[in-house]
């Protein structure tokens, strides 16, 4: 993991510093770089650290960020962590949400086109995911707004929070109203994902022999779904939902943009095209974490499910 | 037959074949038993002996109605002397008609097997049967918590037998119930269905094994590229010179203790299929005639379905 994380750093860390933004451009201005004096240039370049060589400027922030600093972040002029503590919190919530509806939402769609296989539901099923699957990310979210933000007037346009109220005005309400929409959007996306790789196992499963046998005992349909199918595509499944993770994480960079919902993926993006070294290494180095978390989790919980790795690697 | 009650298990004329797509967009009907005659009384086994791919499987899986959804059947199909509806398929199989599974692949691999074998049943007399069961079959009850992966091949063998006794059998078909298995376990197994078959039921036993078929069964139908080709008493094969079909012949002659002789050729494959007789194009007899529809032929105690059976004799 350790490796893992490193390995992660170092490249974005190259990739970084070989992007062509320039900093003092990006953040400054053309015009206003141009009226500058050569001084404040200087102190500006020594600012975003411009003259510093890579290697040591790399070095210098792994040094502090093993011990916990994670730097300031250069655009918001706050620490990193703090940065990362907020925009995590509004991110989480819309991420959180989409995982356990696409995935949930998914699996019962695709057991259900998977059993109905070649039949009216699952044609339906199998034509929305397509069709879902086929429709770029940023341009339901576009429909979406258009829909409820623009004709209909029930939901906010977007951010994070209404516009013009305290932050210590802003309610729970209010924070959930905003994150309805991105989140709906992050779910449509991931459910056709998971429905058609979940269909794709029952299909497996459901022409199995042991499925076969089952029927030939004379088990229903239901009863069969119930008691076999069920258990053998929860594996997978679980694969499925934890490797999601990684998924939702990058739908949200493009559906936080369009939203301009204030979260971890917009953060991205702007310490990005922004130069925000800190900031930017410190999202990806937290992300990372996120996915290795995700497929730990996923293995572990493997063990837990499946008998065969539970019993088999006890006897050992 | 005719004096005494219907068999348990009658099957004429029986067709079973599928829709394929073949290049493009064609479909085909690709037909894989073309006419298939069995009959299994009530208390004996008669065993269906065939080699791999004359479609022996899929006899068993038509009868118990779990064809794939591109096949169709054409033929009889009668249980206990009536027609055997889907409906009424679906009522019987499970309890009055039971499959015996070929492999460990047709039992679930996430699930113990005491409640697999119970389909599931909590209550007392279902437990009871079981332990019942495992008693007869030598297994410790310890294994009814254990997973199919944990056992070995003869208890997954005697697991698969115990799912058939768990309802009441009047017809068992078993489907190639002993591959590699030792032979004081097979022997076991065929002891099992010969008790199945004492206490009144027929046992229907699909095997490609026919020293095996010899051994336990009481008649042979013997099944060559999706059609029965000869049906005797299995005491008929203890000789080459009571055996008429001469595909019997070829398959007496192959068995190791007569001499081992394999006949040239192969069995043809469902789209390549010859007119008239199956065998024709390996058999030494054939004629003109052959290419024509073969009607069966009573011969003493069997039939076959061969018109030059006589010269045969």
């Amino acid at each position: 993991m350790v490796f893992l994380l490193v390995a992660v750093s170092i490249v974005s860390f190259i990739l970084m510093t070989m992007s062509p933004v320039d900093p003092l451009q990006a953040n400054v201005g053309q015009a206003a770089l141009g009226s500058m004096s050569q001084e404040q240039i200087e102190k500006l370049e020594a600012y975003w650290g411009v003259d510093e060589p890579p290697l040591k400027r790399y070095l210098a922030w792994a040094k502090d960020f093993v011990r916990g600093d994670f730097g300031m972040s250069l655009q918001y002029r706050q620490p990193v962590s703090k940065v990362i503590a907020v925009k995590l919190g509004n991110s989480l919530f819309l991420m959180v949400t989409a995982w356990i509806l696409s995935g949930v939402i998914g699996f019962i769609l695709g057991v259900a086109a998977g059993v109905f296989r070649g039949r009216l539901p699952d044609r339906l099923i199998k034509g929305y995911c397509v069709v879902i699957s086929s429709t770029p990310a940023f341009w339901l979210a576009l429909l979406l707004l258009m829909i409820f933000g623009v004709w209909l007037k029930v939901l906010p346009i977007g951010l994070s929070v209404p516009i013009g109220l305290e932050a210590s005005g802003v309610t729970f309400l209010d924070r959930l109203r905003h994150a309805i929409l991105p989140a709906l959007t992050l779910s449509i996306t991931g459910i056709s994902n998971i429905a058609l790789h979940t269909r794709e196992k029952m299909i497996d499963v459901m022409e199995s022999d042991y499925v076969l046998f089952a029927r030939a005992r004379g088990e229903s349909t239901w009863q069969i779904v119930r008691r076999h199918a069920l258990r053998n595509v929860l594996l997978p499944a679980i694969t499925l939902q934890f490797a999601s993770i990684s998924e939702i994480f990058g739908g949200s960079v493009l559906v936080e943009q369009v939203f301009s919902y204030s979260g971890m993926g917009q953060a991205a993006v702007t310490a990005g095209l922004g130069s925000d070294m800190p900031l930017l290494m410190a999202i990806t180095i937290v992300s990372a974490v996120f996915v290795f978390g995700g497929n730990l989790i996923a293995n572990i919980l493997y063990g837990i499910v499946d008998p065969r790795i539970r019993r088999g690697g006890n006897r050992k | 037959m005719e004096k005494k009650l219907p068999p348990i298990l009658e099957i004429r004329g029986l067709q079973i074949s599928f829709k394929q797509y073949e290049k493009g967009f064609s479909q085909t009907e690709l037909e894989v038993i073309r006419d298939l005659d069995v009959c299994v009384p009530a208390g004996e086994i008669v065993a269906v002996v065939g080699s791999s791919g004359s479609g022996k499987s899929l006899l068993a899986h038509a009868v118990l109605g779990i064809l794939p959804y591109n096949a169709s059947v054409k033929g009889e199909i009668l249980y206990d002397g009536e027609a055997l509806t889907e409906k009424r398929v679906k009522r019987l199989r499970g309890d009055e008609i039971v499959l015996v599974p070929q492999s460990t692949a047709y039992l679930d691999p996430l699930m113990k097997t005491g409640v697999q074998i119970r389909k599931g049943k909590k209550d007392a007399a279902s437990k009871e049967r079981l332990h019942q069961i495992f008693r007869e079959y030598e297994l410790k009850q310890e294994v009814e918590e254990q997973y199919p992966f944990e056992l070995s091949g003869g208890m997954t063998r005697r697991i698969m037998n115990a799912t058939a006794l768990m309802g009441h059998p009047r017809l068992v078909i078993a489907d190639e119930p002993t591959p590699g298995l030792h032979i004081s376990v097979t022997r076991r197994a065929m002891e099992h269905f010969r008790e199945l078959a004492d206490m009144g039921a027929g046992v229907l036993l699909i095997t490609h094994d026919l020293e095996l078929a010899v051994e336990t069964a009481d008649r042979i139908a013997v099944f060559y590229a999706g059609s029965t080709l000869e049906e005797v008493p299995a005491l008929a094969f203890q000789s080459c010179d009571t055996l008429h079909h001469p595909y019997s012949r070829a398959l007496w002659n192959a068995m190791p203790k007569h001499g081992f002789q394999p006949i040239p050729g192969t069995q043809p494959y469902a789209r390549e299929m010859p007119q008239g007789c199956p065998f024709g194009p390996r058999c030494p007899k054939y004629t003109q005639e052959c290419s024509e529809k073969i009607p069966w032929r009573q011969t003493g105690d069997g039939r076959v379905r061969c018109i030059h059976a006589e010269e045969a004799q």
